[in-house]
């Protein structure tokens, strides 16, 4: 786990200073288009095949480090061929501009 | 109604038969009937036998003492002589004759109807044709230990065979074909012979491990006047359940005890309602979380040890236990170890477990092993493992728990268990502000889908016939599921087809008792044999069907673009093969064709909650219903 913490952190390092700013409707695009909302949901919500993103607390270069070396058994590796630094920056940015869903208690559905 | 030949009369007979279902010994009135044979009339091109009856209406005696309520088939010349029998002979009640459009969607009814009602249906089709249709549904059966009672019709002498159809139809040993995955069969070759292999036959399909048997109808048998004498019906007399050895449940309760935090894994625990109490019962006593698959109704939801109520039922995480106590779990070694992700040489793998943590298992599968299909799943190193069915055995464990509780004991327990209610409650509550996101999303979240069929049906008695794993489980995440009824777990050999007929039958099992039944149907899954839908009409079987309609076989496109992001390669192409789009297939336009009340396709959330009630008065009103509702993935 420490060793996981550590390669987030280099690789952070490294993504965060070749990063431009994220084009989230381009992020949109990406998400569905290399099929990420196939088990995170086109919003991100997560499911039985795959992690909440919507509202991620993760910083980006931690979100980026994940993608592309997840852990064991997780997810598979999104590299660069298949999704590039700035590609991966627009996704980042789309999972960011989900909107914050309304506590539980404010939905009469979710109050029994 | 009386046969003025019949010594005994057929209404006569046929009351002691339902009276006797489990403890009857009969002489058959056609065995009683017998006359000597006419000559055949000519020139009508059929031979009439008007004093005579044919075997087949023995047959129907036969089947009449077993208490089978319904039998499901699609018609076949191969069982012509049973079938109008059953309708003229048998008058059609017990058991009734449900016309089904496929075979798979004969044995997966039966398969659902079993899962609420606890006995088998009976299905009949051709030895040949008729059973390559069942297959994958009866090995869904096999694999979901649930008891179906096959019949297949057979011309094994070539002597009565006629024209091509019936050649092509015949078979040397008709279940051959499924002997791997059934329990038992045999293809009797004299009435007296059935009359026995019947009987047998339900004893076996129903004798835990419950499975599918098979019995081989002749047509020869079928068709032909009785001629054999004294013919007579053996009583039906139910095996006791098979139950663990004493010393070893013993030795389970000190494990058990012994642990700091054990965990009770419950895969196929409850065969009756019983089992739920049972369960109830030991994890109460031992104050330990219970992990439930979801394979039956094991375990209320709502109960404060239900296990950690998240998307991952299946696949529990069970690294903080000291002691795993597995009923009849299922793919136990994969629960306990992890894997590399994706399938590779040279995979890896590791234990989840605790280091010396104890596994104990209680299975009745070992009684019933087969080497050919690999049901079984991988070899497990348990430290104890009890060869008996859960449910018989749990009454043994309870009370050697409680034999070896000491007060001290029990305190300590108590603060466990208060523990485990609290994360529980926790984790509820946390599950309610996961099911807020995306919550007006269009396609509809499989949360937001739950929650509005549970606002509609909580106040209702209720019965969810569907799995709901591809739906994240949100209904067992936001519902409280506590009666046998209120769940009935998935396909067992996750042979997809299963989920449409399954529900129509376990729908027809619950119309008896009034209850509302609910169907969260795969898109996929209906495309099979959506035949059933008119099955669900014609026979008036009152059920809600909700389309999760995600347009797609959307598990084979997830391991699409896994394999093709492991190889770089481009993951939109994942819907080659496996999306269900251009043209969206319209499934309230196919309900409504096989004449059901239908609405949709349905993408706006905030319509779903009206269309809900709207259908909900219909099936009330004892139709079937579907809603299309387009929805998000999983």
């Amino acid at each position: 786990m420490r060793k996981f913490i550590l390669l987030f952190v280099v690789a952070g390092i490294t993504a965060l200073a070749q990063t431009k700013a994220g084009d989230a409707a381009n992020g949109k695009r990406l998400f569905e288009k290399n099929a990420c909302y196939q088990c995170h949901g086109y919003w991100g919500q997560g499911g039985v095949a795959g992690a909440r993103l919507a509202q991620t607390k993760l910083p980006f270069v931690a979100f980026s480090a994940f993608v592309r070396n997840p852990p064991s058994g997780s997810m598979p590796p999104f590299r660069a061929k298949v999704m590039s630094d700035q590609e991966l920056a627009d996704v980042y940015a789309y999972i960011k501009s989900i909107p914050e869903p309304k506590p539980a208690k404010d939905i009469p559905l979710l109050n029994y | 109604m009386s046969d003025s030949k019949n010594p005994v009369g057929r209404r006569g007979f046929l009351k002691r038969a339902a009276a006797g279902g489990a403890g009857l010994a009969a002489t058959a009135p056609i065995a009683l009937a017998q006359q000597a044979a006419l000559k055949p009339e000519t020139g009508s091109g059929v031979d009439v036998t008007p004093n005579l009856r044919p075997g087949s209406d023995f047959m129907v005696d036969v089947f009449k003492t077993l208490g089978i309520e319904y039998i499901a088939a699609n018609p076949g010349s191969s069982f012509r002589g049973l079938q109008e029998s059953f309708i003229n002979y048998g008058k059609n009640t017990s058991p009734e004759w449900l016309t089904c459009c496929h075979e798979e969607s004969s044995v997966a009814m039966a398969h659902g109807y079993a899962k609420i009602e606890g006995k088998p249906m009976m299905i009949m089709a051709h030895g040949t044709v008729g059973l390559q249709h069942a297959s994958m549904a009866i090995y869904n059966a096999y694999c979901d230990r649930v008891p179906v009672y096959i019949v297949l019709g057979n011309i094994l002498d070539v002597n009565y065979r006629r024209g091509t159809a019936e050649w092509v139809h015949s078979v040397q040993d008709a279940a051959a074909m499924v002997r791997d995955y059934t329990k038992w069969d045999d293809t009797p070759v004299s009435l007296s012979h059935f009359a026995e292999s019947a009987v047998r036959a339900y004893n076996i399909s129903m004798t835990p491990p419950y499975e599918p048997v098979v019995l081989v109808a002749d047509g020869t048998l079928q068709e032909e006047p009785v001629t054999e004498k004294s013919l007579r019906i053996p009583k039906l007399v139910m095996s006791a359940p098979p139950q663990g050895d004493s010393g070893a449940v013993a030795e389970a309760a000190r494990l058990l005890l012994n642990a700091e935090n054990p965990v009770i894994v419950a895969g196929r625990v409850a065969r009756t309602p019983k089992g739920i109490e049972h369960l109830v019962e030991l994890a109460d006593v031992l104050q330990a979380r219970v992990q439930d698959q979801r394979m039956r109704m094991n375990f209320p939801s709502a109960h404060p040890l239900y296990g950690h109520p998240g998307a991952g039922i299946a696949t529990p995480n069970l690294s903080e236990h000291d002691a795993i106590l597995a009923l009849e779990a299922q793919d136990l070694w994969g629960i306990t170890h992890k894997m590399t992700g994706l399938n590779k040489f040279g995979m890896e793998s590791q234990p989840t477990t605790k280091p010396g943590a104890k596994v104990i298992t209680v299975s009745a599968i070992d009684l019933n092993h087969k080497s050919n299909y690999q049901d079984f799943g991988r070899y497990v190193e348990a430290d104890l493992a009890i060869t008996g069915d859960p449910e018989a055995t749990l009454p043994e464990l309870i009370e050697a728990v409680k034999k070896l509780l000491t007060p001290d004991r029990r305190r300590a327990l108590q603060e466990r268990g208060a523990k485990i209610a609290a994360e529980n409650q926790a984790g509820r509550m946390r599950n309610r502000e996961l099911a807020a996101i995306a919550w007006d999303a269009s396609p509809i979240s499989t949360a937001r889908l739950s929650a509005e069929l549970w606002a509609q049906i909580k106040n209702e008695d209720w019965s969810l016939v569907s799995n709901d794993r591809f739906v994240s489980s949100w209904p067992t995440r936001l519902w409280d599921f506590s009666k046998p009824y209120h769940y009935i777990g998935a396909q067992g050999g996750a042979g997809i087809g299963y989920q449409a007929p399954a529900a129509v039958g376990a729908a027809l099992a619950n119309k008896k008792h009034g209850r509302l039944t609910v169907n969260i149907q795969c898109d996929g899954d209906l495309n099979y044999a959506p035949g059933v839908l008119w099955t669900a009409a014609h026979h008036k079987i009152p059920m809600l069907n909700v389309m999760h309609n995600n347009r797609a076989y959307h598990e084979e496109r997830m391991y699409l673009a896994l394999l093709g992001a492991k190889y770089d390669r481009d993951l939109g192409r994942s819907d080659i093969g496996t999306a269900l789009n251009g043209p969206n297939i319209d499934y309230a336009s196919i309900a409504k064709g096989y004449g059901l009340y239908a609405e949709g396709p349905i993408t706006d959330p905030k319509d779903l909650g009206p269309a809900l009630k709207r259908a909900i008065e219909r099936v009330k009103a004892g139709e079937p219903a579907l809603l299309d509702v387009v929805t998000q993935p999983r």
